[in-house]
């Protein structure tokens, strides 16, 4: 199992076919199919942000009517979200890795898995039919009772296109679960599994165990409009606030889910390009899990002004710094790994420090968001929105990109140009900062998101931040475009191009279908370098 | 299950049930279970949400809590409650019967489990039909003299047991499949994870009715 | 008054210097982290370059002590601004008693606002420099968000229910209002200005103002209109409950339990009166909610708050906390 060039039997070979790739049940196919489609939701998404920006040029709204620009950052709301980065980095590099780093033929569930592939299909269907019939208007929020009775959108369809996508990450995080406790090859204990699999572990329990809360007050929601119900209508005496609650009961620990997979392809990056044992292992895994279950109890920090009890708030508040601190700890783990490591300055290092500074920027800002009084003024403003873009596109998509450098090789066979690699990155990380830092800026200056017109004042800032976006989609633009090209030429990715630990480095690239020819024994730590070198030097 | 395999893998002493990707029949059926379970957290999360809901208007509006209560047939929900819980048993009997390999007995089990479960489905439809003739249904024809938060019981109301009806109505789906199998005898004392974990699925369904009798229909109702 | 690119708001209210001494304190904290980790990843990068192909890096497994320092250390940090941003937060949230009341309304898409004197205004707020002005929030349809950035204080509007915010002005000018809370088609545009003036200039607004009755003359003018006075008269005749005193009291329901009567209680009293049924009485009384506007309703309020027995021998404790429960 050496050279992969040439490899006959690899997983995209055979069979050939459109049947062989829809009707397939291999996870590492199924990756790609998601790849395809969330690479497709983030350009769709990505677009309703270049109008976003390019509307708030100028202070009047004179691009878009008010009614168009509302819809306009709705959907990119729900499109960034829910069908690019929940699915992102679990349903792709997951989808792809977590077998093979279990010494695994397959997930548990293949049938199931594509199953959570064809549900996502629907979902997005829909919502792009909501789209297609005029729009949704609500924010991603949904918040009642705009949505459920002032919006005359398409707010069903809607819902109901993230409800289904709801299950396909339902059903991503149980497979994810049950594979990873019954799946392990011998001597794959806990402690020596690569922490992409830990983050994913807790991704997924995070995936079961609030994804169907969400599910359940879209559905409310639904058949409050649909049906004409009475669950969150004032007039009957519903409590709107009660909407928020559920909503939040998901979307809080949602963000953890669009983080901590990011954070297990930022542990296994770190220490790849400094060929070296993560530093305190055992803190970074349990780390993920504090973050998962302490995640479930601060939903609150969104609603400081929304008139639920003030004791409450302040429960909400003390939990979301502690929740802080296990991402704390994560961060200065990474920094510590570095030291006297051997750091290369391939492409995914240039990711991963910019991950670095980025995620720090908004993991701090939301440090000034938990702290109640202030967020009183912060709320809803802008400086909110340059937070979870910080720690979304700056943290989440870093992430996601780092990941996609670093495991392309494995997963397509073929190497993509150095060069561009790393113009790519420092471009989004320099577009990214222009971009977004003005509107932490304009955040606390005031200005308030979901305007479609702003005062005059605010307008060079909202200038500064248009053009940053240009940069950073160029740097976008840029990446699909080697990445695209790079399918085009002949494999030439050797089994490890990274000089990596890892079960997955000592398969050919492309893998072959069932991943491993002899099921494989593991008999060392993740991240053995040391026992490596020893080893004699293999690349 | 069984038919996978355009990859080469050659079936040696393989059970037939045994899936590439598997390495023993226990480690496939462990998944299974363990799957369900997980599968089974996320429905608990799912109603978990309408409980909530429950409560919070429950304390907020008592009165009418007790005036919606009072609506409902509760021989009619006691003797669903009873139906269930003899649906669960032979439920348990048919994934016993195929444990042991017996086949008439998963048969005659699950056809008794799917009459039970028919007829909690029959019953079920005469409760929501008075409830449509007594204008107890929210929205435009509710009936107009009662207190508005009345809705609110009868919303959740609608919402909690559809909802468990929806769960019957993919279990008895669900049970017509095993049906099927058991009768051409696909199982056997080492391959029943199917039946066991549509078992565990109809049990749970069961629960959730164990917990919406008393909380719907009982609560409160001796004031 | 504002410059054509600022970079830091006016700070115009008792609280906003508070909210921005918060502000630098964890801008601080964060600055010093975002420097000292950047610049370590940097330095580490650089100066642990990989120098041959098959160099690998030292074996270090961890550290307890350091794990402990960097666990404990931000653990504290975060304290510090739970403590600070908690306590902060309830001087926003809680009233001064003293405080002068006034009505704001949220609606598709306009503020609308009643001063205790009578004087209505749309959009705009007037108010008296250095006294603390007390805000009753209400909303016709969806949710609002009434914020005032200078004063670094928002709430939401939120229909269904009255909350509370409150501010002292200290510097006259004029400020930004917006709405925050996403209300939809023509949310950017419910904006508005609050004017804050000297207290003689605010009296001078306030006369010249065309004043269309008091909150509380019109709110015993509904009072009557809407027939309330049929069923709670002032003697026990009447067939529902007397409500002088009410506001403030604590009042025993037909379910067992008790309440205290603050402005929500008053609220849902009258638009969904049978949610909460006083002891002794029957559930008779009309919901009116679709007749009366939540305009109207502040004025019910203010006048069933003006309803106090004669010689109070102990005054009803006023301030009602902000939001519900
Ligand atoms: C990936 C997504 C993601 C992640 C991981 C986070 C992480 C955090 N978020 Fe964020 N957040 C969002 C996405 C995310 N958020 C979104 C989308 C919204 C807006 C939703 C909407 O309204 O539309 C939001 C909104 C939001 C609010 C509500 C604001 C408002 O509307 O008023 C708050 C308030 O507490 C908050 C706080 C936090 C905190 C404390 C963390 C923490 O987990 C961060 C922890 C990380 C660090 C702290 C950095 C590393 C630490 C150090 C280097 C050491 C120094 C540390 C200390 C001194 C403690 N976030
Ligand atoms: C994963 C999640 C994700 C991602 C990746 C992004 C990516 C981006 N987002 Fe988004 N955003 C959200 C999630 C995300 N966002 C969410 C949840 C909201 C809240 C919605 C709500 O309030 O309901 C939001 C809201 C939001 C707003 C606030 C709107 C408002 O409140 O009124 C803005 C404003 O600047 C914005 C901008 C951007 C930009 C510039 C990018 C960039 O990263 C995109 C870069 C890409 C391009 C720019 C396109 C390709 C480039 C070109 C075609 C070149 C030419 C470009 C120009 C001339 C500009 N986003
Ligand atoms: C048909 C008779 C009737 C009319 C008309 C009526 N009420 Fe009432 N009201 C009652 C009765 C009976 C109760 C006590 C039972 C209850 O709480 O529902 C009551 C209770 C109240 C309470 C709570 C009193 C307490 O002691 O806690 C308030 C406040 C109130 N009404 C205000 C009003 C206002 C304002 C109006 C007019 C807009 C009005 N009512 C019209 C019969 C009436
Ligand atoms: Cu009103 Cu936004
Ligand atoms: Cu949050």
């Amino acid at each position: 199992m050496n050279q992969a060039v040439k490899e006959p039997n690899s997983y995209l070979d055979a069979p050939h076919g459109v049947a062989s790739w829809l009707l397939t049940k291999d996870h590492k196919r199924i990756a790609l199919l998601y790849l395809i489609s969330i690479t497709v939701f983030f350009v769709i998404g990505a677009l309703f942000a270049a109008s976003i920006r390019v509307e708030l040029l100028t202070p009047e709204g004179d691009l878009f009517s008010a009614d168009l620009y509302n819809k306009v950052f709705t959907l990119h709301g729900v499109v960034m979200i829910f069908f690019f980065l929940i699915p992102s980095i679990p349903a792709t590099l997951g989808n792809f890795l977590v077998p093979i780093m279990c010494g695994a033929k397959d997930l548990a569930f293949p049938r199931i898995n594509l199953l959570s592939w064809y549900l996502y299909l629907i979902g997005a269907t829909l919502t792009l039919a909501a789209v297609a019939l005029g729009g949704v208007d609500t924010g991603w929020t949904f918040y009642t009772p705009y949505s459920s009775m002032a919006s005359n959108t398409n707010v069903t369809i809607a819902a109901l296109g993230v409800f289904i996508a709801g299950f396909s990450s339902i059903l991503t995080g149980f497979n994810f679960i049950v594979t990873i406790h019954r799946m392990r090859a011998p001597g794959l204990t806990w402690f020596r599994m690569p922490l992409f699999l830990w983050a994913n572990y807790a991704t997924s329990l995070v995936m079961i165990l609030g994804t169907p809360v969400v599910a359940i007050t879209i559905l409310l929601v639904g058949a409050e409009r649909a049906l004409g119900f009475a669950i969150f209508d004032p007039r009957m005496g519903g409590d709107p606030v009660l909407f928020q609650h559920l909503f939040w009961f998901y979307s809080h620990p949602a963000v953890y889910i669009m983080i901590l997979p990011g954070m297990g392809v930022i542990s296994e990056l770190v220490a790849a390009v400094s060929r070296k044992q993560i530093f305190g292992y055992s803190f970074v895994a349990y780390s993920s899990l504090a973050i998962a279950i302490i995640g479930f109890l601060v939903w609150g920090h969104h609603m400081f002004v929304s008139s639920q009890s003030i004791y409450a708030g302040l429960v909400f508040s003390i939990i979301t710094m502690i929740v802080a601190v296990p991402s704390a700890v994560k961060t200065f783990n990474w920094t510590a790994t570095l030291y006297k490591g051997s750091i290369t300055w391939d492409s995914p290092t240039y990711w991963v420090i910019g991950f670095m500074g980025l995620f720090l920027i908004g993991g701090l800002t939301g440090l000034f968001l938990g702290s109640m009084g202030l967020d009183v003024h912060l709320h809803d403003t802008y400086f909110v929105v340059a937070h979870f873009h910080y720690i979304m596109v700056g943290g989440g998509v870093m992430a996601f990109l780092g990941g996609i450098h670093f495991w392309w090789p494995k997963m397509t066979g073929r190497m993509y140009p150095e060069v561009a690699g790393k113009i790519s990155a420092v471009l989004v990380f320099v577009g990214f900062n222009l971009t977004f830092f003005p509107q932490f800026v304009l955040g606390y200056l005031g200005m308030p998101r979901r305007y479609h017109a702003y005062p005059e004042e605010f307008q060079i800032l909202n200038v500064l931040s248009t053009s940053g976006a240009a940069v950073l989609g160029t740097g976008y633009l840029l990446i699909l475009f080697y990445l695209v090209a790079s399918l085009f030429k002949p494999r030439n990715a050797p089994a490890n191009p990274w000089g990596a630990t890892g079960l997955e480095w000592e398969i050919p690239s492309p893998p072959i279908t069932l991943n491993f020819e002899t099921d494989p024994i593991v008999t060392e730590d993740a991240y053995n370098y040391a026992g490596r070198a020893r080893k004699a030097g293999e690349k | 299950m069984a038919h996978i395999d355009a990859n080469g893998h050659a079936p040696q002493e393989h059970h037939p049930a045994l899936q590439h990707h598997f390495h023993t029949m226990a480690q496939q059926l462990e998944a299974s279970v363990l799957g369900m379970w997980v599968f089974l957290v996320t429905e608990v999360m799912f109603f978990g949400g309408l409980f909530m809901a429950y409560i919070l208007y429950r304390n907020l509006y008592p009165d009418a809590w007790l005036a919606g209560s009072h609506e409902l047939n509760e021989v009619l929900g006691g003797a669903n409650t009873v139906v269930l819980i003899v649906s669960s048993l032979t439920m348990a009997l048919a994934v016993r019967a195929a444990q042991v390999g017996s086949r008439i007995g998963q048969v005659v089990n699950l056809i008794l489990t799917l009459i039970f479960g028919t007829t909690f489905l029959v019953i079920k439809y005469f409760e929501y039909a008075a409830k449509f003739e007594h204008h107890l249904v929210p929205g435009a024809h509710f009936d107009p003299t009662r207190d508005p938060a009345q809705q609110l019981y009868f919303s959740l109301y609608f919402m909690m047991t559809g909802i468990h009806a929806l769960h019957m109505v993919v279990g008895i789906g669900i049970l017509l499949v095993m049906l099927r199998k058991a009768w051409k005898g696909h199982f056997s004392a080492e391959y029943y994870a199917p039946v066991e974990v549509s078992g565990l699925y109809w049990h749970f369904v069961d629960i959730v009715w164990i917990f919406l009798f008393p909380l719907l229909y009982l609560i409160g109702k001796h004031h | 008054m504002q410059s054509t690119f600022p970079l830091f708001p006016q700070a115009a209210s008792s609280i906003a210097s508070d909210v921005d001494l918060l502000y630098f304190f964890i801008l601080a904290v964060s600055s010093f982290f975002a420097v000292l980790v950047s610049a370590l990843v940097v330095y580490f990068a650089l100066r642990y370059r990989r120098t041959h192909a098959d160099e690998v890096g030292h074996d270090i497994h961890g550290s307890i002590a350091l794990e402990l320092l960097w666990t404990v250390i931000p653990f504290i940090l975060a304290m510090v601004m739970f403590f600070w941003g908690a306590d902060l937060y309830f001087r926003i949230a809680r009233p001064p008693a003293d405080a002068m009341e006034i009505f704001v309304v949220g609606k598709q898409w306009m503020w609308k606002v009643q001063h205790p004197e009578g004087v209505r205004e749309i959009n705009e707020l007037h108010v008296p420099v250095g006294r603390p002005v007390r805000i009753t929030l209400g909303s016709e349809d969806v949710l609002h968000d009434y914020y005032i950035p200078a004063f670094r204080v928002k709430m939401d509007a939120v229909p269904g229910k009255l909350t509370t915010m409150w501010f002292t002005a200290t510097k006259t000018g004029s400020y930004h209002i917006f709405c925050a809370e996403y209300c939809g088609t023509q949310h950017s545009g419910m904006v508005g200005q609050v004017i804050v003036m000297e207290p003689n200039d605010y009296e001078a607004w306030l006369a010249g103002g065309r004043s269309t009755g008091t909150a509380v003359e019109n709110g015993e003018k509904l009072f009557t209109q809407l027939a309330c006075i049929t069923c709670h008269k002032t003697d026990s005749s009447g067939r529902g409950p007397i409500l002088t005193g009410v506001f403030g009291s604590t009042v025993d329901l037909q379910d067992g339990r008790q309440v205290v009567a603050d402005e929500n209680y008053l609220r849902e009293s009258i638009m969904n009166p049978q949610a909460k049924v006083v002891r002794n009485y029957q559930p008779i009384m009309p919901t009116f909610q679709g007749t009366v506007s939540e305009e109207n309703l502040l004025q019910l309020i203010a006048y069933i708050k003006t309803l106090k027995v004669a010689a109070p021998a102990t005054a009803p404790a006023a301030a009602a906390p902000r939001g519900g429960q």
